[in-house]
């Protein structure tokens, strides 16, 4: 076997080569875990040896803390620490390794995630692990990495697909009669949705709509009782929204506490991302191939959550979240459309959606310190009240010192006039 | 009905039993974390009183410490807050707010007009333990302090973020003898601040209010300060203290009944969790510790008897934060005499004891030749006594450490407030790293820790050293660490473990979150460690652990300021000390006032200590005009002069007549830089633009009732009080962008505003309701102004909706204005920073380079430091000159998107290169960004040897700190060119 070469950029930055691309195991952190194991699938049907890390332990915070400045925010501290714990770990060879980490290259801290990792690798010997960046701004470039319109067809594929088992997960779940049906049926849809998508044309709009015709009449027929239950909400910061290691297994909390959870898809931040980039040529002027080109995007995108509503509408009786232009109507007079960075208005929008749709009670969960979070979540708060004054909403900080006997403290609370509200709607029913 | 509710909360378990509605038992116990325990003897004691011979009762629990024994034993449990509703809903139907301070939890609940629940969040914890602290500090009972607060004549401004920063807003009060009195009832305003500005949220508290909870039920003037800051009457319920219970009680009612035998057997069975992260232990075994302590034994300075000594003494003392330390040494370095106690809150009283003993003690043919005070009450200790010198504690500590290790390359520092190390290179200080608010306290802690359970240091500390299971406790602030504690208390964890686990936090603390240290190769091999936290052997042996070296302590660990003040005071090489005789020291008597300063706005609160002979000392004052009663000189000040031209922009005052009436900026955030533009934007446009006034506290209070987000910055939180101050001035349209970009800049990978500067207008809109009203205009559009050709037809779009009247053409005009003033200001900002420059060099000074956002220019955000830097015989210059000196700069290792930060890379790298610059950052508290530029700086200026300071800023930042860091910069500037 022959020595790698590396090569480097030209303000000194370690490449990913295509000769790496053969040789290499790519880790990547792990945070939806429906939606990221079947992208990992994608990636490695285009020959990239690409390896989701789907360790908890507490270790990975504390390696996390060791090599991350330690006022960068919560999700940064974890995956960061997650990549290098793995490296640490001695399960890889780390002369063949590469690390891949997304960069949306917006205006918070997020896009910077990946200098800091760079710099923890330093800082732990590790500077010649190349780091990937994952984005389609145009950031970084790498010659081993290239993200072609089908493999991004197949990820929006794999993104719908995601949203489609964790919204029908969650509203049949907390009702199964026979416990574990719900689960079975996830993992089954997984491993087919990933085979299927690859090497079936399962990322073509046909298909992909027969597959979300089957997920819902398959999921609807689990059988379920119709016992009222407690209707919570997650919103906040993407990761750790959906992260477990970032918020403390959240979900499974509120499950254990008897609530339907409903976590808004994914496919939304993506339009929202997209949409962005829209909103910034109208609010601003110029770049008018830019608007058109993201138009296209965007139009292909709300194709696809134009299937995936009607699945669950025309073959369940599970509820059709709400479209993101309806999201978008929702937030209008209460947060602005040029609120763009980290989650922006969509995190208002989320909110306000979910307490229109039945799900009045909300976690809104962001990292400690996050700075969109004090505008779009804390910050819109109040005015979610105003607009929807049945909305209960408890924030909720996470960061490596917080205990989580406080979170779940105020968690409970909100749960419990949850719980009285709902009972006061039996009482009038 | 019998009904039983039973509130266990973080420090006590209070139990109460209802008939129907009449309360017929209830019982008080504090816990002390033993709660399983603890609780079995509550339930005996109700099952020999009130349900006695019951077999069945309605029974129902609550209380934050309560909720794992209830899940695990599976018994109704009911969320102490909703249960409070519950109570009040029963007893006191008219409530229209309730305001409840627990130990650890600090809540509101509004009740009418939509029932909302408020609690706070994570990093304002513990106001009960918060004031128990507070005690501790000022050495008085708990029950004292409300005695104490009767008496008060003054209120100082205490940071109300959170424990930790009012912490160290106290300690230098109380170092300049500020009067307990005035302090107890300032802790209660920092409480009553920090519960209104964190919880309230932008809902306001009217009507009837209720105060519940131990704090509030206990101390009166705690009360009197809530209806003060509120303007209402508040009650104290009857039973205030068990309302949690008895709301558990009355919930307990609706549920079955449970069997009192099971409740008791589940309760007999508990057991925790028992699965705590933990870490490996400390010692082996006795021998490893016995090896251990016989390395450390060898650094030893010796003490011998003063009595029998002749010749020269040399004193130094240390007038630390929570503690007094004096070392006598005589000519062959050896202590004669030294001491070491807590402050207790009156240091020169202490000296004044520990000058009288040495003095009784002295030989005929002894003499003291030399006095150097160092630490934070340097200043006054100095007055007091006639001592000869003062020296900046760092330097003292350094000079200490090298005594013993020669060539020393590391010196780590833990007291009890603060931790100091320095590095050095070829005998000179290369970096100095102090830590900043969040991360002090750490030794106190320990020892607040140890006497809450009952120990002393002295005995906790060494039950760590064979805990088998060290708890993982993180490395954040104490008051996280505090409920790390609790939570590891619940899952089972013993004392021991727990001890051990905090010599373990205190190091990581100091490791990761102080000197940011990644590998142990960092510090070096030579480390020397000291300071009394040090003495604590878990401490020490932990340090070695976490770095895998073996460092050096000397006895005198704790002692080490003074010992390296005493060293100085041998060094300056007196014939006499000047200090007080033994014969005026009987005499010696100190009288304190305290005065509002009237030289200038900032009318500091001094402490005024008069001397028995007439002189006086003046503390607490920003700048030296009280002293000198002269104006600082400001020739060489950037930072006064961008402020000054900033603010005359403003036409609130112009006789001029304005054919489209008022429009109002609130000066902050991104208006700072870009006031020429949108003054000169609206000027032109007919408007008579108007700037809010110069920030205040006041101003700031003002608007803290709307502030929906306790963390974030302090320049952001003031914004409210802006908007206010513009609307009391009859400003009816206020105008406040959103930006998500700023103006672009070269050598930048994008434009960007933080998130926070970008979209604050949208939390202003959203949470102040004054906006609402139908008169106020609030203009919030979203504008670009790097588009500088779409520019005008975009905010002519947005415009014309309010002012129909206003043409395309006139906007035209008035943004090519705008343009230009904003340009013409930059300019008159570069030549002023370049004179600046060109003088200082003429006249040999120092230029510091206080880099910042433009924001900070604001004398409430920047607390006047650069009025402090001037003092040191420095120029002060801004970031944003500088950064248009550096043409090339290199590529920078981070995403660099952000107009104002990228600006800091620029100035860094300029900075790095020259001799009679250096840069100090700014960074406000909560200031996400700068955890990303902090670091990038850091690694810029250190690329050619640069020291990097950083100044963390808040609503009320400590000077004491401020002034250390630039006076240890300096010398150690000094120190190096004498080297050279």
């Amino acid at each position: 076997m022959s020595e790698i070469k590396f090569k480097y950029a030209k303000n000194g930055r370690l490449l990913f080569t295509k000769e790496m691309k053969k040789e290499y195991t790519i880790l990547f952190p792990m945070m939806a875990p429906i939606h990221f194991r079947i992208l990992q699938r994608v990636f490695n049907y285009y020959g990239y040896k690409a390896e989701l890390l789907t360790d908890s332990t507490p270790d990975i915070a504390q390696t996390g803390l060791k090599y991350i400045q330690n006022d960068m925010c919560y999700p940064a501290i974890l995956s960061c620490g997650q990549l290098i714990h793995a490296l640490l770990s001695g399960k890889f060879d780390v002369h063949k390794v590469a690390l891949m980490i997304t960069q949306t290259g917006g205006g918070c801290r997020a896009s910077n995630y990946i200098s800091l990792l760079r710099k923890g690798l330093k800082r732990a010997g590790l500077e010649f692990v190349p780091v990937i960046s994952l984005n389609i701004s145009g950031l970084e470039k790498n010659p081993g990495l290239t993200i072609t319109l089908p493999m991004i067809r197949k990820a929006l594929a794999a993104v719908i697909y995601g949203d489609m088992l964790m919204c029908l997960k969650n509203q049949a779940e907390p009702y199964e009669i026979n416990k574990g049906d719900t689960e079975k049926k996830v993992i089954e849809w997984t491993d087919t949705l990933s085979d299927e998508l690859l090497n079936s044309g399962g990322y073509k709009l046909k298909i992909v709509k027969e597959n979300l015709n089957k997920i819902a009449k398959d999921f609807d027929s689990i059988p379920r009782d119709n016992k009222k239950r407690v209707k919570v909400g997650i919103v906040g910061e993407i990761y750790v929204k959906y992260a477990a290691l970032g918020n403390n297994n959240l979900e499974q909390f509120l499950r254990e506490q008897d609530c339907e959870v409903n976590l808004p898809g994914m496919l939304n931040f993506i339009l929202f991302k997209i949409d962005n980039r829209i909103d910034d040529c109208k609010l601003y002027g110029g770049h008018k191939l830019k608007q058109f080109v993201c138009q296209k995007l965007f139009d292909y995108c709300t194709k696809i959550q134009d299937l995936f509503s009607l699945a669950i509408k025309n073959n369940s009786s599970f509820q059709v979240p709400s479209s993101y232009q309806h999201v978008r109507e929702l937030v209008k007079g209460v947060n602005g459309y040029g609120n763009k960075m980290g989650e922006g208005w969509l995190l208002t929008g989320e909110m306000l959606e979910l307490a229109e749709s039945g799900y009045p009670n909300i976690v809104c969960t962001q990292p400690f310190g996050c700075l969109p979070n004090h505008i779009s979540g804390k910050g819109m708060i109040r005015r979610v009240r105003e607009v929807f004054p049945q909305a209960n909403i408890v924030a909720v900080d996470y960061d490596p010192g917080a205990p989580k006997v406080n979170q779940e403290n105020r968690i409970k609370l909100m749960l419990s006039i949850g719980k009285e509200n709902l009972e006061l709607s039996d009482k009038k029913d | 009905m019998i009904s039983v509710g039973i509130d266990i909360g973080s420090t006590t378990i209070k139990a109460i039993v209802l008939d129907d509605d009449k309360v017929i038992y209830k019982s008080y116990e504090r816990h002390f974390s033993r709660i399983a325990e603890k609780l079995q003897e509550v339930l005996n004691a109700l099952q020999a009183g009130p349900l006695k011979g019951m077999e069945k009762v309605h029974l129902a629990f609550s209380g934050s410490a309560g909720m794992g024994i209830a899940e695990s034993c599976h018994f109704p449990f009911y969320q102490e807050v909703y249960a409070t509703r519950e109570a009040t809903k029963n007893t006191y139907p008219n409530t229209d707010c309730i305001i409840e301070l627990g130990g650890e939890d600090a809540k509101i609940l509004f009740l009418t007009d939509g029932v909302e629940v408020r609690m706070n969040g994570t990093c304002a914890g513990g106001t009960g333990a918060f004031i128990d602290q507070m005690a501790s500090l000022l050495n008085v009972k708990i029950e004292d302090i409300d005695a104490l607060a009767k008496n008060h004549e003054r209120i100082y401004t205490i940071a109300s973020r959170c424990g930790v920063f009012a912490k160290s807003d106290i300690q230098p009060l109380l170092n300049q003898g500020a009067r307990k009195e005035d302090i107890a009832e300032s802790i209660f305003y920092a409480v009553v601040n920090q519960t209104i500005a964190g919880l309230a949220q932008g809902r306001e508290i009217r009507g009837n209010v209720m105060y519940l909870g131990g704090p509030l039920s206990f101390m009166s003037e705690l009360r009197k300060a809530f209806d003060d800051s509120l303007r209402v009457t508040g009650v104290l319920p009857e039973n205030s203290l068990y309302f949690v219970a008895m709301g558990a009680s009355y919930l307990a009612k609706k549920d079955d009944e449970v069997v009192i035998s099971s409740i008791m057997d589940k309760v007999k069975n508990y057991t925790n969790s028992d699965n705590f992260a933990y870490l490996p232990p400390l010692f082996k075994d006795e021998k490893e510790y016995e090896d251990f302590k016989e390395r450390h034994e060898k650094d030893h300075v010796p003490t011998l008897p003063l009595e029998e000594y002749e010749g020269p003494l040399y004193l130094g003392v240390d007038s630390g934060s929570t503690t007094l330390k004096i070392v006598l040494i005589d000519k062959d370095d050896n202590i004669r005499y030294s001491d070491y106690v807590s402050n207790q809150g009156d240091p020169i009283a202490l000296l004044k004891q520990m000058l009288e003993t040495i003095y009784s003690k002295m030989n005929d043919k002894a003499y003291i030749a030399g006095a150097t005070s160092t630490g934070y009450g340097e200043d006054l200790a100095k007055n007091a006594f006639s001592f000869d010198h003062g020296i900046v504690e760092t330097m003292a500590h350094f000079d200490a450490a090298r005594h013993f290790l020669k060539d020393v390359e590391f010196v780590i520092d833990i007291g009890g407030q603060d931790i100091k190390c320095f590095r050095i290179r070829n005998g000179v200080i290369d970096d100095l790293f102090l830590n900043e608010a969040c991360s002090s306290g750490c030794g106190s802690f320990l020892q607040t820790f140890a006497s809450s359970l009952g120990y002393s240091i002295e005995d906790f500390s060494k039950l760590a050293l064979f805990a088998k299971r060290p708890v993982n406790l993180g490395s954040r602030c104490t008051v996280f660490m505090n409920s790390s504690v609790k939570q590891a208390q619940k899952d089972g964890a013993s004392v021991n473990d727990i001890s051990a686990g905090l010599a373990v936090s205190v190091v990581k603390n100091a490791l990761y979150k102080v000197i940011r240290c990644g590998s142990k190769d960092e510090l070096g091999k030579k480390v020397v460690v000291q300071g009394g936290t040090f003495l604590n052997d878990a401490v020490l042996r932990a340090f070695e652990q976490e770095l895998g070296i073996d460092v050096i302590r000397s006895n005198i660990a704790g002692l080490m300021g003074a010992y390296g003040a005493a060293l100085d005071a041998k060094s300056l090489q007196l014939e006499h000390s000047k200090i007080i005789t033994k014969e005026q020291l009987k005499t010696f008597h100190r009288k304190v006032v305290s005065s509002l300063c009237q030289g200038c706005n900032n009318h500091c609160r001094l402490t005024i200590s008069i001397f028995d002979d007439n002189r006086v000392f003046i503390g607490g004052n920003r700048c030296e005009k009280p002293v000198t009663k002269k104006a600082t000189d400001l020739s060489l000040d950037l930072y006064d002069f961008k402020y000054r031209l900033l603010r005359s922009y403003n036409y609130e005052n112009s006789s001029r007549s304005f054919k489209r009436g008022k429009i109002g900026l609130p000066m902050g955030l991104n208006f700072y830089e870009l006031t020429p533009f949108w003054t000169s934007f609206f000027n032109a446009l007919g408007f008579q633009v108007v700037l809010s006034d110069h920030s205040s506290s006041k101003m700031y209070r003002l608007g803290q009732m709307t502030i929906p987000s306790d963390t974030v910055c302090y320049p952001a939180k003031l914004l409210h009080g802006h908007v206010i101050n513009l609307l009391d001035k009859g400003v009816k349209t206020i105008f406040y962008p959103c930006m998500s970009y700023n103006i672009e800049e070269k050598h930048t990978d994008n434009h960007y505003n933080c998130p926070v500067v970008a979209y604050y207008s949208e939390v202003i809109q959203a949470n102040m309701r004054v906006l609402r009203n139908p008169e106020v205009k609030y203009l919030k559009p979203y504008v670009n102004l790097s588009e500088r050709v779409h520019f005008p037809e975009k905010i002519y779009e947005y415009i014309v909706e309010y002012y129909p009247d206003i043409s395309f053409s006139e906007v035209k005009k008035a943004s090519n204005i705008a343009y230009d003033e904003y340009h013409k200001y930059l300019d008159i900002i570069e030549r002023k920073g370049l004179d600046i420059i060109a003088e200082s060099r003429k006249e040999n000074k120092t230029i510091i380079v206080l880099s910042g956002r433009p924001y900070h220019v604001d004398p409430l955000i920047n607390h006047d430091i650069h009025k402090l830097i001037l003092e040191y015989n420095c120029s002060v210059v801004s970031e944003d000159i500088i950064a248009k000196l550096e043409n090339k700069p290199e590529p920078s290792h981070v995403l660099n998107q952000w107009t104002y930060h990228s600006r800091l890379y620029k100035a860094a790298e300029y900075v790095k290169d020259q001799k009679d610059m250096e840069l100090l950052q700014l960074v406000s508290f909560g200031c996400g960004v700068d955890a990303i530029t902090s670091d990038e700086v850091r690694d810029i200026l250190e690329r050619n040897n640069k020291i990097y300071t950083q100044i963390k800023i808040d609503e009320i930042t400590n000077l004491g700190a401020v002034k250390i860091r630039i006076r240890s910069l300096l010398e150690a500037l000094k120190r190096r060119k004498d080297h050279e």
